[in-house]
C-alpha cells in the first residue's frame, strides 16, 4: 500500500464538503467563519498535494500567503460579528435580515 | 509508516471536522477545528512541507484559532435555536449542496490523469525563504499592507462610538 | 533503523527524566529561595535541607480529594491540564543539551544530546507548540464556570499573545545571524563566533522579558494575582490537576531558560572547549549547558521574590510600547549588521 498525493486531495475534498456543510447548514456566524475555516484549509491541502505532483515549491508559498488573507479576512470577520452581536444581541445569520443599519 | 500516519489522521481529521461543525457548543467547535487542523499540518509534513506544516500549528492553531475562543467567550452568545423556526427546505437543500461537493470532488478526481509521480521538493524554510525574497517578494511585502488594513477595519468595527 | 529508534528512546527518556527531576529540584529551590530572601529559614524538617520536601508535597497532592464542581463543563475541565502538561513536555525535544555529533552508541551515531536532530524546523516547531499552551489556560478559565477563573484564563491569554510577539522577534535576531532554524547550529555558530548575547543585548533583554511573561511568573503572573483574583485559572482545580498546571509552568519555565541559554549565552559551548572530543566533550558539555541553565533558573526565583507585580494596563503598555518596538529595533540592528558584515 502506498500514500500518493492523489490521497491527500481526496482527504483534501471530504475536508472541503464538511466545511460546505458547515457553511450551508449552520446558523451561528461562529459556526459559518469556523466552516469557512475548514474550506481554506481543505483548499490548502489540496495546493500542497498539487505542488507535490508537479514537484514545485511555489504551491507552498501561495498556502503560506492563503493562511496571512485567511487571517485578515478573520480579524474582519469576527469584528463584523462582535459589532453585529453589539447591534442585535444575537449572532444568528437569519436574523440579519435588515439591508440598512 | 506513512500509510498508519496518513490513514490516523485521515479519520481523526475528518471525525474532529463533522464535530467542528456539527456540534451545538462553540467551545466544541473552535476545539476539534484544531484538532483537524493539527492533522492538515501531519498531512503537510508527510507531502514533504514541514515548514508549512509548523506554519499552519503557528497561525492557525495558534492565533486565528485563539481569536475565535476569545470572541466566543466574549461574546457568551446563547445558542442558536434551530428549532424555533424551522426550514426543511433550506436544511435539506444545504446537506445535498455539502454531499454534491464531497461527491462530485471525488468523482471528478477519478478522471484526472496522475502527473508525474510526485518528485521529492523539501519545503525546508530556506528554499521557501528564497522563493518568498525572490519571484514573491512584491506579493510577500504587498500581504502586509493586506494584513495593516484588516488590523485597522477590525479596530474601526469593534470600537465603541463615545 | 530500529537502533536509531531505541537510541531516540533512551535519549528522550534521559531528557525527560532530567527535565521531570529539576521541576522538583525547582519546587525546593523556589521555597527555600523565598526563603533565603525573605531571611527565613523555609522548609526544613524532611531530610537534609528539607531536601526531601516535593517528594512530600508530590504524596500530598496525589492524595488530597479531587474536588470536580458541579457547575464546571466535564470534558473541558478535564482536558485543560492534559493541554498544558501535553504543551509543556514535547517542546523541549528540539534543544540541544549537549554536544556529541561524533559519539556512538553501540554503533548508531547519536547525533548530540538532542532528541530529534533531524528536525529541520527546529525553533520555529518549539514556537508552534508553546503557542497551543494558551488553549490549556483559556479552557481551564472557561470551564471552571467561575468569573475568578475567567478572568484570569483571558488575561492570562491576552498576555500570552501579546508577549509571543516581541519573544518571536527578538528570537528572529538570532535567526538572521544564524542563518538556520535549527539550535545546534545557532550553538555552534555561537561557539565559532561570539555568543549571541554580545552582539544582540537588546535582543536577549527582550527575550527574556518576554519568556517571564510567557511562563506567567512574577512580576507578570497577572493570571494568578492572588491578591485579586484569589488564584485565577486553575482556582476550581484541587489534586493532580491542580499540580499539572503548577507542574507544566515549572517545565515551562527550565523550557525557557534552555532557550535563553541556547540562544543567548552560547548553549552547551564554552570557550576552549574545541580541544575536547568524544564523551568527554559530552560530558563537559552537559557540564557546562547545567550551569548555565541552573543560573537562568535561579534568575527566575530571584526575580520573582524581588519584584512586585505589574497593573495590567502596565504590562500591556510594557508589551506594547516597550518590548514590541525594541525587539524590531534589534532586528534591524542585526540586519544592518550584518549587512556590513560586522557579524
Amino acid at each position: 500500500m502506498m500514500v500518493t498525493p492523489m490521497h491527500f486531495v481526496i482527504f483534501a475534498v471530504v475536508l472541503f464538503a464538511i466545511g460546505t456543510g458547515g457553511v450551508l447548514l449552520r446558523r451561528s456566524g461562529i459556526s459559518i467563519l469556523l466552516g469557512l475555516e475548514l474550506m481554506l484549509n481543505a483548499a490548502n491541502l489540496a495546493l500542497v498535494a498539487f505542488g507535490r505532483m508537479h514537484g514545485t515549491l511555489d504551491a507552498q508559498v501561495f498556502v503560506f500567503f492563503v493562511m496571512a488573507v485567511a487571517a485578515a479576512g478573520v480579524a474582519v470577520g469576527l469584528a463584523l460579528l462582535v459589532a453585529i452581536f453589539r447591534k442585535r444581541q444575537s449572532i444568528d445569520v437569519d436574523r440579519l435580515n435588515v439591508l440598512r443599519w | 509508516m506513512v500509510v498508519l500516519v496518513f490513514y490516523a489522521a485521515v479519520v481523526v481529521g475528518v471525525v474532529s471536522a463533522v464535530v467542528a461543525v456539527a456540534h451545538r457548543n462553540p467551545v466544541v467547535n473552535v476545539l476539534s477545528l484544531v484538532v483537524t487542523l493539527f492533522c492538515v499540518a501531519v498531512s503537510y509534513a508527510l507531502l514533504g512541507a514541514e515548514f508549512l506544516a509548523a506554519a499552519q500549528i503557528l497561525i492557525y492553531a495558534g492565533a486565528i484559532l485563539v481569536l475565535f475562543l476569545f470572541v466566543v467567550m466574549l461574546l457568551n452568545a446563547p445558542e442558536v435555536k434551530s428549532a424555533s423556526e424551522p426550514r426543511p427546505f433550506q436544511r435539506t437543500a444545504g446537506l445535498l449542496l455539502a454531499v454534491a461537493a464531497g461527491v462530485g470532488g471525488v468523482a471528478l478526481l477519478m478522471g484526472i490523469q496522475v502527473v508525474a509521480p510526485g518528485a521529492q521538493v523539501s519545503g525546508d524554510a530556506q528554499a521557501i525563504g528564497r522563493l518568498l525574497v525572490g519571484p514573491y517578494l512584491f506579493a510577500f511585502e504587498f500581504i502586509s499592507v493586506v494584513l495593516l488594513a484588516a488590523m485597522v477595519g477590525a479596530l474601526v468595527l469593534v470600537k465603541r462610538k463615545h | 533503523m530500529w537502533a536509531s529508534v531505541a537510541v531516540t528512546a533512551v535519549k528522550l527518556v534521559v531528557v525527560a527524566g532530567s527535565i521531570l527531576t529539576c521541576v522538583a529540584i525547582m519546587e525546593w529551590v523556589e521555597r527555600r529561595g523565598a526563603a533565603f530572601i525573605q531571611d527565613r529559614l523555609g522548609p526544613n524538617r524532611v531530610g537534609p535541607l528539607g531536601l526531601f520536601q516535593p517528594i512530600v508535597d508530590a504524596v500530598k497532592l496525589l492524595f488530597k480529594e479531587d474536588v470536580t464542581p458541579t457547575a464546571v463543563n466535564k470534558g473541558l475541565y478535564y482536558l485543560a491540564p492534559m493541554i498544558s502538561v501535553f504543551v509543556a513536555l514535547v517542546t523541549f525535544i528540539v534543544i540541544p543539551f549537549g554536544a556529541g555529533k561524533d559519539v556512538t552508541v553501540f554503533g548508531v551515531p547519536l547525533g548530540g544530546l538532542i532528541v530529534a536532530p533531524d528536525l529541520g524546523v527546529g525553533i520555529l516547531y518549539l514556537l508552534a507548540l508553546s503557542a497551543l499552551g494558551v488553549y490549556g489556560i483559556v479552557l481551564a478559565g472557561w470551564s471552571s464556570n467561575n468569573k475568578y477563573s475567567l478572568l484570569g484564563g483571558l488575561r492570562s491569554s491576552a498576555q500570552l499573545i501579546s508577549y509571543e510577539l516581541s519573544m518571536t522577534l527578538a528570537v528572529l535576531g538570532v535567526l538572521l545571524a544564524t542563518g538556520s532554524l535549527r539550535l545546534d547550529d545557532v550553538v555552534s555558530y555561537q561557539a565559532s563566533h561570539v555568543w549571541n548575547f554580545i552582539p544582540q543585548f537588546i535582543g536577549f533583554i527582550v527575550f527574556t522579558t518576554a519568556v517571564f511573561a510567557e511562563t506567567n511568573r512574577l512580576p507578570f503572573d497577572l493570571a494568578e494575582a492572588e491578591t485579586e483574583l484569589v488564584a485565577g485559572y486553575h482556582v476550581e482545580y484541587s489534586s493532580m490537576k491542580f499540580a499539572a498546571f503548577l507542574m507544566s509552568e515549572y517545565m515551562n519555565m527550565v523550557t525557557a531558560s534552555a532557550l535563553i541559554v541556547t540562544l543567548f549565552f552560547g548553549g552547551w559551548s564554552f570557550p576552549g572547549m574545541g580541544r575536547l572530543s568524544g564523551w568527554w566533550l559530552l560530558i563537559a558539555s552537559v557540564a557546562v549547558f547545567v550551569t548555565k541553565l541552573a543560573f537562568f533558573l535561579w534568575l527566575f526565583v530571584w526575580v520573582r521574590w524581588s519584584l512586585p507585580r505589574f497593573r495590567y494596563d502596565q504590562l500591556m503598555q510594557l508589551g506594547w510600547k516597550g518590548l514590541l518596538p525594541l525587539a524590531t529595533g534589534n532586528l534591524v540592528w542585526v540586519g544592518f549588521a550584518m549587512a556590513m558584515r560586522w557579524l
